[in-house]
């Protein structure tokens, strides 16, 4: 640092701990909210500090039928149905974009151009845009209420393409000859050597496609109708809704904490990956 | 764009583009002409007929003050949305950049709402700010306002920016803190040589340096502004009251799923669409010139 | 047997013919060094020769077999390239074995000769280590091993030595040579730097612009250079020009001076002598006016202007030599060294 200014360091320090704290405001209160008994959430003012049913309420929540009231499949359900979802999304995007970024960087071929265009032209129509006729294109295909429903119609995804295509572009040309000489077919060389050079980028680009699988919600609350269906990040809504009539506060942010913790837990524990996929997916 | 050797010619390639190719014709070209297609009907009242009617729809949105309300709305809420969160943002990034021990803890303390799904976000904030229960109206009427988001339309589009500003903190801030980490040392030390004080250099160099960022970040929050913020809006308001938060996305999902409209929610989203691609287009350029640097 | 015949090959790029109608023969066990400016086709042509650039007209075989239509890997070569191209996220072993995996050839065998490459080359204790962290002499041996190990019928070497500084090039450079000539492999070796190519070539091959200015071994190349290129291009410092006339009284420099050298050719012409070939004379009839002398501690290069012209004479002088500015210095230089060109065509003319 240039100058040594201690006061200055001081005030540094306290107003990011004051941002920490409004940013971490919501999430200490829904963790507060879901360490009381119902009969103590439904008194104003809601508790600031944590109480003692968190682990009642974390079985119940899990375990138990959940919400009374609500037609909701069981949350240890719907955490597995998001899980698939998310999962589905990420491996499945990055899959088909490793394969055509491959294609389009490394072979020669007649409208090699044309798909490249084809491609391009889905970073402009996010899922929200063209939501009806997607759905309608999906219930024709009878995959309402499916995985393949959930997940497939997000698969394509120009990001990752480019994302790919830039990393391809940056090894150097003599991997490639150098391996062709080395005698290797185009796709011994894909898995020799294109993927274990890309494997940052893999992993960063999943961690980043975990979290928007994980959090899709107008898509897979128009496609399952089934409440075996449901994500857990769809429930909390349907949750909230029932709220109105019988409140109970201590199982939606139950609910609502165990929806978060895996992409937080994705986003922290991978934090180096995932900045370095963020700054550079995007730029 | 393509390297100086390729493999020889052979139909693998097309094998390789197929499942990307087919799933985007399938998934994304042909619903996104679907919607054009039927942005020119008309269907009427119980779906038996349908009528071709050229613009008709556009003209009508055009002409709808619901839709005009809604379209002035959302620019509000873009413009809100991005101000807030950009403001905090650069705020906590510049005095993070600043401190020489625990950058990362902060970072790492900062940058988990970006992992909350839009709908959670809603859910926490509406929590908060529940009229009976919740912790700030309980705080907000000792300030003598009475907050009841579910009747106050300014109280509601209030709720709906804060949600949505505090969800995209996280994102900003990561690009801002790298940003101005990639400044080069040695030019803030030639600025305090020269006298500027931290607040200074910080309006005299950093800040001018890192506005491409901020340009690109613009871009960005008006994207999810308009686009991500279909669950916080849903959770919070839907919509309400008296359409006060309905902005044009949740207004294509109302009109179409809910309203059963379905010439004039395709006539919103050719609308959408067309500002998606001049999005995009500004954001390409942007990175077009990035390279050139 | 792995001669290496070039026959007639050209090579355009798009309307732009980067090759034109190049002929070459390579012997067994030779090495020739492709040498020439950058943008000549020298890299072009050994990538031709790799098949890694397709081959516009003409015909390249290895050995009896002509090979424009083989795969790089079914031609039987093995290439060392300018950034050593090796694979980061291998072993040493992995990298100097992979070609032999890809060609399923038993493991223990790959082992052996990995074992093999790495005891001449003297890598062995680096086996396990990856390319990052080797340093880059260690990094090009590694290249060349993994050259070796696939004992192929010819090598190619595509400017290996520009990534070391001078001292480890200079070494590596013997060591190839030295390789080279124990393994008895054929070799392709493309260089800018004409004192690699010198010190390592059985014969060189001047390539400039796409054209071969002359092919032989460096000593024919020193005394006898083809052209006016090639006769600038080897050799350091390089050798003067001076424009000169023949005439019935003889050769006459611009200057008007006489030189003393048998040549049935009669009209413009130009005059060439390396800078080492000029003998300090005082009754010679070359008379340099001095602008600086440069001291080389061996020798010393004095730079000036040939009297009453701009042109910019070298003469390298034994010893330590002092001369003030502007002074005049009088050389002469033996018949045979002194070398004659067509100043049009660039071609020799005795």
């Amino acid at each position: 640092m240039v100058q040594n200014r201690p006061i200055l360091d001081l005030v540094s320090h306290l107003v990011l701990i004051i941002g920490i704290l409004i940013v971490a405001l919501p999430i200490w209160i829904t963790f507060v909210a879901a360490t009381h008994d119902p009969l103590r959430m439904t008194q104003a003012p809601i508790p600031l500090l944590p109480g003692s049913y968190f682990w009642e309420n974390f079985v119940t929540t899990l375990f138990g039928k959940g919400l009374s009231g609500a037609e909701t499949a069981p949350v240890w359900r719907m955490l597995f149905n998001s899980l698939s979802m998310a999962m589905m999304i990420a491996i499945g995007k990055i899959a088909i974009s490793l394969l055509s970024a491959f294609a389009i960087v490394y072979f020669k071929f007649p409208f090699r151009m044309g798909f490249f265009w084809l491609i391009f032209i889905t970073l402009m129509l996010p899922v929200e845009v063209r939501i009806l006729p997607t759905f309608e294109v999906v219930a024709n295909l009878g995959m309402l209420n499916s995985y393949w429903g959930l997940s497939v119609p997000l698969i394509a995804s120009a990001t990752a393409t480019f994302m790919f295509r830039q990393v391809f572009l940056t090894i150097p040309d003599e991997m490639l000859e150098s391996s062709r000489i080395d005698g290797a077919k185009p796709l011994r060389f894909f898995w020799d050597i294109l993927i274990p050079l890309s494997r940052t980028n893999i992993a960063a680009l999943f961690v980043i496609l975990f979290i928007y699988g994980w959090n899709q919600y107008l898509w897979p609350l128009l496609i399952t109708t089934n409440s075996d269906m449901t994500t857990i990040v769809m429930s909390i809504k349907q949750m909230l809704e029932s709220a109105e009539q019988q409140p109970e506060w201590n199982i939606i942010m139950m609910t609502a904490l165990l929806a978060m913790i895996p992409p937080v837990f994705v986003v922290i524990a991978m934090q180096k990956l995932f900045v370095q996929g963020l700054t550079e997916t995007d730029k | 764009m393509l390297k100086r050797v390729h493999f020889p010619t052979s139909p693998l390639p097309y094998f390789l583009v197929a499942p990307q190719v087919i799933i985007t014709l399938i998934f994304f070209i042909w619903p996104a002409t679907q919607a054009v297609y039927q942005s020119f009907l008309i269907e009427d009242a119980f779906g038996m007929s349908t009528e071709f009617v050229w613009f008709e729809n556009f003209v009508y949105l055009a002409t709808d003050e619901i839709y005009l309300d809604s379209f002035g709305r959302t620019i509000f809420f873009s413009i809100c949305v991005a101000f807030l969160s950009m403001s905090l943002a650069l705020i906590l990034a510049g005095f993070a950049d600043r401190v020489i021990k625990g950058t990362t803890t902060y970072r790492t303390l900062l940058i988990w709402p970006y992992a909350v799904a839009p709908v959670l976000a809603g859910a926490l904030w509406v929590f908060m700010f529940n009229p009976t229960l919740g912790i700030f109206p309980y705080i907000l009427e000792f300030l003598g306002v009475d907050w009841n988001h579910y009747l106050n339309g300014s109280q509601a589009m209030s709720l709906v920016i804060i949600a949505a500003a505090w969800k995209q903190i996280a994102y900003n801030f990561l690009f801002y803190l790298a940003a101005m980490q990639s400044i080069p040392r040695s030019l803030i030390d030639a600025a305090a040589i020269d006298g500027a004080g931290p607040i200074r250099r910080f309006f005299d160099h950093i800040f001018p340096m890192i506005s491409p960022t901020t340009f690109f970040l613009l871009v960005i929050n008006a994207v999810y502004a308009f686009f991500d913020t279909f669950g916080i809006i849903h959770a919070i308001t839907q919509g309400g009251p008296a359409n006060a938060t309905s902005i044009l996305v949740y207004k294509v999902y109302n009109d179409g799923f809910v309203g059963l409209d379905l010439g004039g929610s395709a006539a919103q989203s050719v609308i959408l669409m067309f500002l998606v691609v001049a999005m995009t287009i500004v954001q390409f350029r942007y990175i077009e010139r990035r390279v050139e640097y | 047997m792995a001669t290496i015949k070039l026959e007639n090959l050209i090579k355009t790029y798009g309307d732009v013919e980067v090759l034109h109608n190049l002929n070459g023969n390579i012997k067994d066990g030779e090495i020739v060094v492709v040498v020439g400016p950058s943008g000549c086709g020298k890299s072009t042509l050994l990538r031709m020769i790799a098949g890694l650039e397709k081959i516009t007209s003409g015909e390249i075989s290895i050995g009896a077999k002509i090979v424009n239509d083989l795969e790089p890997a079914d031609r039987d070569i093995a290439m060392v390239f300018q950034n050593y191209a090796l694979y980061p996220h291998m072993s040493v072993r992995q990298n100097m074995g992979y070609g032999l995996k890809i060609r399923k050839i038993r493991k223990q065998e790959i082992e052996r000769r990995v074992q093999e490459a790495a005891e001449i080359l003297g890598i062995s204790e680096y086996l396990d280590r990856k390319p990052r962290q080797l340093s880059g002499g260690q990094r090009q041996r590694v290249a060349m091993g993994r050259a070796i190990v696939r004992d192929p019928q010819v090598f190619l070497f595509d400017e290996p030595l520009s990534n070391l500084d001078a001292k480890l090039r200079v070494q590596m450079r013997l060591e190839i040579r030295k390789l080279q000539k124990r393994l008895n492999v054929t070799s392709i070796y493309v260089t800018h730097d004409q004192v690699e190519a010198m010190t390592l070539g059985d014969r060189l091959m001047v390539l400039n612009d796409g054209v071969v200015e002359q092919f032989g071994t460096p000593i024919e190349l020193y005394d006898n250079p083809e052209t006016i290129f090639v006769a600038g291009f080897i050799g350091s410092p390089s050798m003067n020009f001076i424009p000169a006339e023949v005439t019935t009284k003889g050769i006459s420099l611009c200057n008007g001076k006489k030189l003393k050298k048998n040549i049935k050719y009669k009209g413009k012409i130009s005059i060439g002598i390396r800078p080492e070939h000029l003998e300090e004379d005082k009754n010679g009839n070359i008379n340099i006016v001095t602008q600086m002398v440069e001291q080389l501690g061996s020798n010393s290069l004095l730079h000036g202007t040939l009297q009453d012209t701009d042109i910019e004479i070298v003469a390298s002088m034994p010893g330590h030599i002092t001369a003030e500015a502007g002074s005049m210095v009088s050389f002469s230089a033996k018949e045979t060294n002194i070398h004659v060109f067509n100043p049009i065509t660039g071609k020799r003319l005795g």
